[in-house]
């Protein structure tokens, strides 16, 4: 529960700073002159992902699926300790890799199945690799899953802090 | 790792982008979409009135939702000059998809030529003529006159038959109405050129003869039909992959029993349950899998037969349903011909089956019930279906044509739930003068190309080097001959054109061949051309098509061609120009006439020419028409406008002075008279009309019970087994170990021209896979992802192995057509009586080559099956 709760506070600060910074910029562009526009506080070429804590070591176990949410709460994903060194993999095993589980083809969710380490959509067949940094085994969506960028402090506190493709249904990963 | 984009947001469609119509330029299907194009120094924001969706983009959007789009919907492309952003996402008011996009067409904006940002940069942008040693850029004028002037030389020393063609023939990208009316026009009507075949095949033929000859169009039901079926039967065929969204959009419902509804209110009073599926395919698919999750596993029945033995199936089929009475007695007494004499031709016991086959006497029972036994005393609703399977098998004609008795028999033809259909490759958009001239068969053109004939060899967009069969042996002897006029030419300066032209026509003379490829990208054929002449692709230029239920709409131009390049059917009105010319500075003022007729300025001149003017219903449908019905279009054949009185439905009569035995379709690909009148080489295209009243078409054909023959009567053919039919291939059985079987795959469109410049796909095959049974493997000692040699008398080629425990034994399948491995390699040269190839039937060994490259390694080798966990 603690975990959810920290979720929700990210995500509402998010949100808070995306509005205020949208706020600000209306209001620029409403008083100043067009010349002085260009002065306005520029905004950052790539998404600012949020650190944030979806887990301990301790609470993986190997090749069982356990539910995240990143960037922010509304967007599911899964945490898999997979037993095996894999590209991408994050801990001392190099084992731990983390994906977004709405299938990127249409926004289905995504089931795990632990006999081949698979994400798989139900919605139209469409099925992911963990094992392979989320590659499209067979399926209709035009982007492999995007998986999140680990990192897994001293405390085996599981952090993520990326994403590296474009969820399904939203524009920016952060919104 | 597996490729990533590493794109964590993208632009928002602003609330006034401008929209156009898109239909999907790949496969049959034709899926709707829409462009929307913005300038570059813009954007939309989150809030409802900041975005072309009018919704909170802030949030998270649910599942199916219209309002996101995928890194691979998006680019930056030029419009009238001026960069602007792209979104091309699928339309959900299309009722073909409703809102699906598949993992070809979803990536239409990816798959665009971009400068600025880096996609498809292999596309041509200027003409190109083999110059000092290799292809240097020219001018329209210059390499035109130079295809001209040769062009006529050869002409005049051996006649038309000199001119050899490669033209596709088809709708979608690299075809449509326009353009396969400029160059049928050029090549049947300002000339009759006979050497000419199609894109996939050597020679100028139609791939469902049977069915046509039989009085059956190909593409006779809807799609609506696949929700309707008590049973579909689909043979060779793989349409999740290759059909997708008709798949998962209008076969799925029914195999879910979602649209029960629609069938108790489309046709009461029988019972309704969800369908049954009965597959035809030696090898466990994709399709096959998602059947038997939907429907159940009972409701499935997939005959695994020995490859190339489907007519044996299908003749005892109709021979058990006629034993059981399960014929439809009244349809064939009103609606056929030579019933009785075809079922007694091909009788055939389900033992005899059985044993050709492989299946059990009891599976063969099963699908005849399941194909015909009535329902509480109701007619059972079969859709039949077939695709390469059949047509690339063993013995097209007849295996077509008993694959029709058997829909015929059973009364499944121009009904609701019916139907006997390919289920297609391309979108269809074939609009020529006749071809009567060039026979039947029609001459096995990539064979004569072998031996020597021909001067100059005009080609459209075809590759033959990926997508022919005997293709080692073609390679060989193509790049033969064109390298002694690539010789020839560097002999002399290239200012110098009469010298180069008489350099060209000596290696001409002594067997050599000058070769023209119009192309929108660099082909593996191109390699050996002398000229390559840039052409614009779909969304580039106005484009109509029709899909695989004759829906047609028109693609909007929504961006410009790159450099220099032209629509194919203004760069054939162009050709035609210089040849008129040069005829005319010669002195052959009655050949240089032949060539007038083409002063066409746009594609919409030539759809005018063309379409408007000569192809059934072709008066009502103008551009401006087309653009009011959007992604949904109508379906051909046209027969009115909005609310008026529309035209006998349906189809031909026999009536004398009826040229045409119905709709477009039936002259697509191939044979039949499609033109109400002559092409005319004077004055120019009618003005189209402004109005945008609706078009009224045609839902499903022969729902009259009337088909293309003079009295309307459909006509059963005799289909006897033969055995593997076309030359050498049983010895090739004999000797060799593995079949390699072939085909298709879902990232892969068409032989690759577009996806080979992909990072998504060319990361998940970087080489053409081999699917073997790992008992199969151990006894070779290969691991997955292996580059092995697959070799057999005609040639060799390559592929990494890709482990499949449900293949047979010894039963291989081999990705078809793919540039780093070319399956064409290791095919026969053997044809059926009217020159269809036969890739499927192909044998072979295989070792290996060398342990997975460093490009395969991070793949996934797992199986492409879902499973409901």
């Amino acid at each position: 529960m603690d975990r959810c709760n920290k979720l929700v506070d990210v995500g509402r600060r998010q949100f808070l700073r995306g509005g205020a910074f949208a706020a600000a910029g209306m209001a620029t562009a409403v008083a100043m002159p067009a010349q002085a526009q260009t002065k306005a506080a520029p905004g950052l070429a790539l998404v600012e992902y949020p650190s944030n804590k979806l887990a301990n070591i301790a609470d993986l176990k190997p090749n069982e699926p356990f539910d995240v949410g990143y960037p922010d709460e509304n967007a599911p994903g899964v945490l898999l300790k997979l037993g095996m060194k894999v590209e991408g993999g994050a801990g001392p095993d190099g084992d731990i890799v983390g994906f977004s589980t709405i299938c990127p083809h249409k926004g289905f969710p995504l089931n795990y199945n632990a006999e081949d380490r698979t994400l798989n959509c139900p919605g139209h067949y469409s099925r992911f690799d963990c094992e392979a940094g989320g590659q499209q085994i067979w399926g209709q969506a035009t982007q492999n899953l995007p998986q999140y960028l680990l990192r897994v402090d001293d405390k085996g506190d599981v952090f993520a802090e990326g994403l590296d493709e474009l969820i399904y249904g939203r524009l920016s990963n952060v919104l | 790792m597996a490729y990533k984009r590493q794109i964590g947001r993208l632009p928002i469609i602003p609330a006034d982008a401008k929209v156009h119509n898109v239909v999907c330029h790949y496969c049959i299907v034709g899926c709707g979409y829409h462009a929307y194009t913005w300038d570059t120094n813009h954007q939309g924001g989150t809030a409802p009135d900041q975005n072309v969706f009018g919704v909170d983009l802030s949030q998270q959007q649910e599942a199916e939702t219209p309002a996101w789009y995928s890194p691979s919907m998006y680019n930056i492309v030029k419009q009238d000059g001026k960069d602007v952003h792209i979104v091309i996402k699928p339309d959900r008011d299309c009722v073909v998809n409703s809102g699906l996009g598949s993992i070809r067409g979803a990536r239409m904006a990816e798959m665009s030529f971009s400068r600025q940002r880096n996609t498809q940069l292999q596309r041509l942008t200027d003409p190109m003529v083999w110059r000092y040693g290799q292809m240097q850029p020219t001018s329209w004028d210059d390499a035109l006159d130079l295809v001209a002037r040769v062009t006529a030389a050869v002409i005049k020393e051996q006649g038309e038959e000199g001119v050899f063609i490669s033209a596709f023939d088809h709708g979608g990208a690299g075809g449509g109405y326009e353009n396969t009316w400029g160059t049928g026009k050029l090549y049947f009507g300002a000339m009759k050129v006979k050497n000419i075949r199609i894109h996939n095949r050597p020679a100028y033929n139609s791939e469902v003869h049977a069915t046509r000859d039989m009085g059956v169009g190909e593409l006779n039901n809807c799609y609506e039909d696949a929700e309707l079926a008590d049973t579909i039967m689909v043979v060779g065929a793989n349409p999740l992959e290759t059909q997708t969204n008709y798949f998962l959009n209008h076969w799925i419902p029914n195999l879910r029993g979602t649209s029960t509804e629609k069938k108790n209110k489309e046709l009461p009073g029988e019972p309704h349950e969800p369908v049954r599926v009965i597959i035809v395919d030696p090898r466990r698919t994709v399709t096959v899998n998602a059947c038997e999750i939907e429907a159940g596993k009972e409701r499935v029945l997939h005959l695994a037969i020995n490859s190339g033995t489907d007519l044996a199936l299908f003749n005892a089929l109709v021979t058990h349903i006629g034993h059981q009475g399960w014929t439809d007695k009244d349809f064939i007494a009103a609606s056929t011909n030579g019933f009785d004499k075809a079922l007694a031709a091909n009788r055939t016991t389900l033992e005899q089956a059985a044993e050709i086959t492989g299946l059990t006497v009891d599976q063969i029972k099963q699908a005849a019930a399941w194909i015909a036994e009535p329902k509480d005393g109701k007619r059972r609703r079969t859709m039949f279906a077939y695709e390469k399977g059949l047509i690339w098998g063993n013995d097209n004609y007849r295996t077509n044509g008993s694959l029709v008795n058997l829909a015929l028999a059973t009364g499944n033809i121009g009904r609701p739930g019916g139907g006997c259909v390919r289920l297609g490759g391309h979108q269809e958009g074939y609009s020529r003068p006749s071809d009567a001239h060039v026979g039947r068969p029609a001459a096995y053109v990539d064979q004569l190309l072998i031996e020597g004939k021909g001067g100059v060899h005009h080609i459209w967009g075809c590759d033959h080097y990926k997508t022919t069969l005997n293709a080692h042996q073609f390679k060989r002897r193509y790049k033969e001959r064109t390298d002694m006029v690539k010789d020839a030419m560097s002999s002399v300066p290239y200012g110098d054109r009469q010298a180069t032209v008489d350099a060209i026509v000596g290696a001409v003379g002594k067997g050599g061949l000058f070769s023209v490829d119009v192309d929108i990208i660099p082909t593996k054929i191109g390699q050996a051309s002398h000229v390559l002449l840039p052409a614009a692709t779909s969304g580039e230029m106005n484009l109509t098509s029709m899909n695989g239920e004759r829906r047609m709409r028109l693609t909007e131009r929504y961006m410009d061609p790159p450099g220099q390049s032209m629509p194919d059917c203004l760069i054939a009105a162009r050709l035609a120009n210089h040849l008129e010319r040069v005829f005319r500075e010669a002195g052959d003022n009655a050949v240089a006439d032949q060539f007038k007729g083409f002063d066409w300025q746009t594609e919409e001149d030539a759809f005018m020419d063309g379409y408007h003017q000569h192809e059934k219903g072709g008066e009502f449908v103008t551009y401006a028409r087309l653009r009011a019905m959007g992604t949904n279009g109508f379906q051909e054949p046209a027969t009115g406008l909005g609310e008026t009185e529309p035209l006998a439905a349906g189809t031909s009569t026999g009536e004398p002075g009826e040229v045409l035995g119905g709709p477009a379709i039936e002259g697509a690909r191939g044979k039949e008279p499609v033109q109400k009148a002559a092409p005319t080489n004077a004055g120019s295209p009618p003005e189209p009309a402004a109005g945008t009243e609706r078009i009224i078409g045609t839902k499903r054909l022969y729902a009259d019970g009337k088909f293309n023959k003079e009295d309307g009567k459909a006509v059963f053919a005799e289909t006897q087994w033969r055995g593997l039919q076309a030359a050498g291939k049983q010895e090739e059985k004999d000797k060799f170990t593995f079949l390699i079987n072939n085909g298709r795959t879902n990232h892969v469109w068409q032989s690759a021209y577009l996806d080979q410049q992909n990072e998504l796909v060319m990361d998940r095959w970087p080489y053409p896979f081999i699917e073997m049974n790992p008992a199969d493997m151990a006894e070779l000692s290969l691991n997955q992802g292996d580059l092995v040699e697959v070799y057999n008398d005609n040639g060799a080629t390559q592929a990494a192995v890709y482990p499949t425990p449900t293949a047979k034994r010894k039963e291989t399948f081999m990705l078809f057509a793919f540039p780093t491995g070319v399956q064409g390699n290791v095919v026969s040269p053997g044809v059926n009586e009217f020159i269809i190839p036969n890739y499927k039937q192909t044998w072979a060994n295989i070792r290996k080559i060398s342990d997975a490259p460093e490009g395969v390694k991070h793949l996934s080798f797992k199986s492409q099956e879902y499973q409901a966990t």
